[in-house]
């Protein structure tokens, strides 16, 4: 049914942000090409520029759905809350790489080009409305986070995390390709609202097949269990603040575009899906429990605390209604402002040798850097879900939704899962105010300072303001329905 | 106020006090003595400010009063108001809150800044606890205070106090994470949060069930009800005096002010299928602790173990479900957040002397220190529960209560009194009296005037209520009265189709 011609112009308006960051990327490179590292400083500025610019621009955009490029694109309220998610996740991430790349001499100007490049892919992720769309922001956000995470390419554990990465990547990019080839099979579309009205009740074996294939390759991108084996690898083997990048922003895209495939394009079908991601979400939530307890390196630790986070935005997912999606949005932003803090914090504590590690780095901090301990302690009772932090209200929509879906199995499954990471947590809280001191610390970069106020502002007053963030986040919700 | 009220008032002013020690005050010598006042007067500022509100308080009326609403989160709401249950445990919380930092004055000496922020946070979530009317909001403040008490026992406690402050912190997490759950579906059900609300509205039988087991696993873990006592032995004797005083005195009401407010009135149907159930672990925890006790050689697990039994008490008397026993609960928790906290504070006078809560290093206290001697006493006796002193007037009326609603409970009950005088006198009688076994004990002072001040107060009340316990009965009479009446009421429709079905 096209009746546009082909040569039209379609409306461009709705992908303004995009195509700034696309234009961008490339003035950067050329720049780059042109004055080589000289230009870094002014590069990453504009890395920041352009990104607080699409913010803005996908702010004005307000929440009114419109759909373009034939049906492949679509903003509504739910993207534009999700992609001031991603927007401010990869700011963050920027803002803390300069100091410690500048500090091991890897601070390179193609860094910033690409974490440009691939906030684009996740916005296209987050905007996309048929399965090419999905793919082609899916890949475009995945390469140059390949390259990010090997950006140390003199050491070996970087490089091994930019390889492991890849091959796994790949692999899981062709399970969803093939979920997509037999969805595309048996609906006759690659259009997600019009899967969605021919798999309306009665689904084809087919199709069903190829949305487990779809949901394992999602699952593999928000590193859920049994396809996070990457995640704590990549995350101890990527620079620090590649780290904290992975763990932020493109955890936003994948998670709004797993809400998106399973809201729109079989919302006909939940009940085939719902035990596809309770499954996800129960594994997650238990063995990020429980495999965090035995780790010492931060970053590790980190890698298996985003494992079980995403557990619980998956079970909230789960519950497949407004509510859901809703709880989707508020823990993501409560993750994203958690996750971003501790590793500002990480970031901020300089030693001779480099930055904090190893969670024995952190013995004493309350006696050296007392308010530095105070931030991390709250950020950590925060991950806990203990009121009044930002962490508690994320759990709180995120399992009322699941109760509302009559998930109760998964509902208590999951918050004894959280009882049992509080240990990891509090391990963390006892180091730095139980135990003496080891090493000094220098005062942090004023960037990753101004990151660190920022995201530690939100979730120790998360309470007194949240009001506006939840309203958001339902209309955001609303426009799924 | 800004269209604040007095509770309110309460919330916010232990935080200014904490946010003025935190940015105001420095590290060094003066800091450190100002930190102390500042934190002594802002407590009594928020005694003062809770007399107030009692100067306020309307006995008369079963509802809540002093009620303030504002929007917070859509359904969930900021909404404080105290009735006659909730009351007396605001009062017995602020009135509490400057013993402990006296308690604190020279025992704590590092991180002196850090103790008092704490302690200032703990009293604002405490009284949050009691004043809230919204059920997410009561489990943003009942679960709050876990913090500040993880921190005061991890970081001023004894030699084993993470061990201890992992276990205080997990077993409660545990517990109140069911709660949550729970808090939720009520959501859901109900449609709102407003304790008011869901005070009115009928929950399903069925349904009952699993919500009530889900708050009687927070309230039993707090309260706490054997077999999840295990934490309380271990929190208290790592735990600094102070932190042994608020949890003997406040936390552990939580527990019983959850029950009274939440598990008897929202589920009656539930209560009423569960009070055996009750009753047997109140009475286990009676006779068992009790004997558990006596077998005791550290000071503070012997009381630890003694507040156990009493809660047993307090259990029984509330799901009694009559007015003998819900009154007699409320009463014995406010006498026994008085009496065991100042047992507290008794054994931090002589541990601060002596540095040890072994019983068997102890002996002929009462030749060198007979003021000592004296309030000790009155402690003790009334710890066993000595008509006179307020400790009986709570155990008497839950037991009259208990033998209402089942006689055998009561019979058990009973023996625990016997038991309680055991492990009471027994204590007094080997610290107190005896030989003077070692010769440091031949130089030990008696109480100071600072410690003399921390406790003749107490002394006084516990002797005043025990001869007059007027005043708090009367003040919880109204809202007890309708408490039991829907409970009453539950049982009797109970009854009803029990005798249709026949």
């Amino acid at each position: 049914m096209i009746t546009t011609p082909v040569f039209a112009v379609p409306d461009l308006w709705p992908a303004l942000p995009e195509i700034l960051l696309a234009l961008g990327a490339l003035a950067m490179l050329v720049i780059g090409a042109v004055k080589r590292e000289k230009a870094t400083s002014l590069i990453d500025m504009i890395g920041i520029c352009l990104l607080a610019g699409a913010f803005l621009l996908v702010l004005g955009q307000g929440t009114a759905k419109v759909v373009t490029f034939e049906g492949a694109f679509v903003i509504d309220g739910f993207s534009r809350f999700m992609k001031l998610l991603t927007l401010a996740g990869s700011i963050f991430a920027l803002l803390l790489s300069m100091d410690y790349l500048e500090s091991r001499g890897i601070r390179k100007f193609e860094y910033s080009i690409l974490v440009v490049l691939s906030t684009l892919g996740m916005l296209m992720m987050i905007s996309a409305n048929d399965l090419i769309g999905l793919y082609l922001g899916l890949e475009l956000q995945s390469l140059a986070l390949y390259v990010v995470a090997s950006i140390h390419r003199d050491d070996a554990k970087s490089a091994e995390a930019g390889l492991k990465y890849f091959v796994l990547g790949a692999l899981s990019s062709g399970m969803l390709l093939y979920g997509a080839s037999l969805i595309y099979g048996f609906t006759g579309n690659v259009n997600f609202d019009t899967i969605a009205q021919v798999l309306q009740g009665q689904a084809a074996v087919g199709a069903v097949f190829g949305l487990v294939f779809v949901a394992a390759g999602l699952a593999f991108k928000v590193s859920a269990v049994p396809f996070h084996m990457w995640t704590p690898d990549v995350y101890e083997g990527s620079p620090t603040p590649v780290t904290a990048f992975f763990a932020g922003a493109p955890k936003m895209a994948a998670i709004a575009l797993f809400v998106r495939v399973m809201m729109e394009a079989f919302p006909g079908i939940t009940h085939q899906w719902q035990q596809i991601v309770a499954f996800l979400a129960i594994a997650s939530m238990v063995l990020g429990a429980f495999a965090a307890i035995g780790q010492q390196n931060l970053k590790r630790l980190m890698a298996y605390s985003s494992i079980g986070n995403m557990g619980y935005a998956l079970t909230s997912l789960a519950s497949g209604s407004e509510a859901g999606v809703q709880g989707v949005a508020v823990f993501m932003a409560t993750y994203l402002m958690m996750t971003a803090g501790v590793f500002a914090c990480v970031l901020a504590l300089r030693t001779e040798k480099g930055h904090a590690e190893t969670i024995s780095d952190l013995a004493g901090l309350s006696k050296s850097r007392p308010g530095m301990a105070f931030i991390l302690a709250m950020l950590m009772f925060s991950l806990i879900g203990i009121p009044p932090l930002a962490g508690f209200f994320g759990k709180f929509y995120a399992f009322a939704a699941a109760i509302q879906a009559k998930l109760y199995i998964l509902a208590v499954i999951g918050i004894v899962a959280s009882v049992v990471s509080a240990f990891y947590y509090l391990r963390i809280v006892k180091v730095m105010y139980m135990d003496e001191p080891t090493v000094t610390f220098r005062d942090g970069a004023p960037e990753v300072r101004a990151v660190l106020a920022v995201t530690f502002g939100f979730v120790f007053l998360f309470a007194i303001f949240a009001g506006p963030l939840v309203d958001a986040a339902a209309a955001a919700a609303k426009s799924l329905f | 106020m800004l269209g604040f009220g007095i509770l309110t008032g309460l919330l916010v002013l232990p935080l200014v006090g904490s946010l003025f020690i935190a940015f105001g005050l420095k590290d060094d010598e003066a800091g450190v003595r100002n930190t102390r006042w500042v934190a002594l007067w802002t407590t009594l500022a928020v005694f003062v400010l809770s007399l107030f509100a009692w100067g306020q308080f309307d006995i008369a009326k079963p509802g809540f009063q002093l009620v303030e609403r504002r929007e917070w989160l859509g359904p969930i709401v900021y909404q404080l108001g105290v009735d006659g249950v909730s009351m007396p445990f605001v009062l017995l919380t602020a009135f509490l809150m400057p013993f402990c930092i006296l308690a604190s004055w020279e025992s704590i000496t590092k991180r002196v800044r850090e103790y008092m922020i704490a302690f200032l946070v703990l009293e604002t979530m405490m009284l949050g606890v009691f004043v809230a009317l919204d059920t997410v909001l009561f489990y943003v403040f009942f679960e709050a205070g876990l913090i500040p008490m993880f921190l005061i026992i991890g970081i001023w406690g004894g030699a084993r106090r993470i061990y201890a402050s992992f276990k205080l912190f997990l077993y409660t997490l545990l517990g109140s994470v069911l709660m949550l759950l729970a808090i939720m579906f009520m959501y859901w059900d109900a449609g709102t949060t407003d304790i008011i609300k869901l005070l009115a509205h009928k929950f399903d039988p069925a349904f009952q069930k699993w919500l009530w087991l889900a708050f009687f696993a927070s309230f039993a873990v707090k309260m706490p009800m054997w077999p999840v006592h295990t934490w309380l032995p271990d929190a208290h004797v790592e735990a600094p005096t102070a932190g042994s005083v608020i949890l003997a005195a406040i936390l552990l009401k939580m527990g019983g002010y959850g029950f009274i407010r939440f598990s008897l009135p929202m589920f009656p149907d539930a209560s009423l299928y569960f009070a055996n159930f009750v009753f047997a672990l109140s009475v286990i925890a009676i006779v068992y602790t009790s004997l558990v006790a006596m077998m005791q050689d550290d000071i503070k697990k012997l009381i630890a173990y003694s507040s156990v039994a009493h809660m047993g008490f307090v259990t029984m008397g509330i799901f009694a479900g009559n007015t003998q026993g819900v009154q007699g609960a409320v009463f014995q928790m406010v006498s026994h957040g008085l009496v065991s906290g100042a047992l507290f504070l008794c054994v931090g006078v002589v541990y601060d002397r002596m540095h040890t809560r072994e019983i068997s290093a102890y002996g002929g206290l009462v030749n060198r220190m007979p003021w000592y001697a004296l309030v000790f006493m009155v402690f003790t006796m009334a710890n066993v529960g000595l008509p006179g002193t307020s400790g009986f007037v709570g155990e008497f009326l839950t037991l009259l209560g208990a033998f209402k609603a089942n006689t055998w409970v009561a019979f058990f009950a009973t023996t625990g009194v016997i038991l309680s005088a055991c492990y009471a006198l027994w204590l007094f009688a080997r610290v107190i009296f005896g030989e003077v076994r070692k010769p440091v004990f031949e130089t030990i002072p008696d109480l100071d005037r600072r410690e003399m001040a921390m406790l003749a107060p107490l002394a006084l009340l516990v002797i005043y209520y025990g001869v007059q316990p007027g005043p708090i009965l009367d003040a919880s009479a109204a809202s007890i009265d309708q408490i039991v009446k829907t409970y009453q009421a539950a049982i009797a429709a109970a009854q009803k189709t029990a005798l249709l079905a026949q």
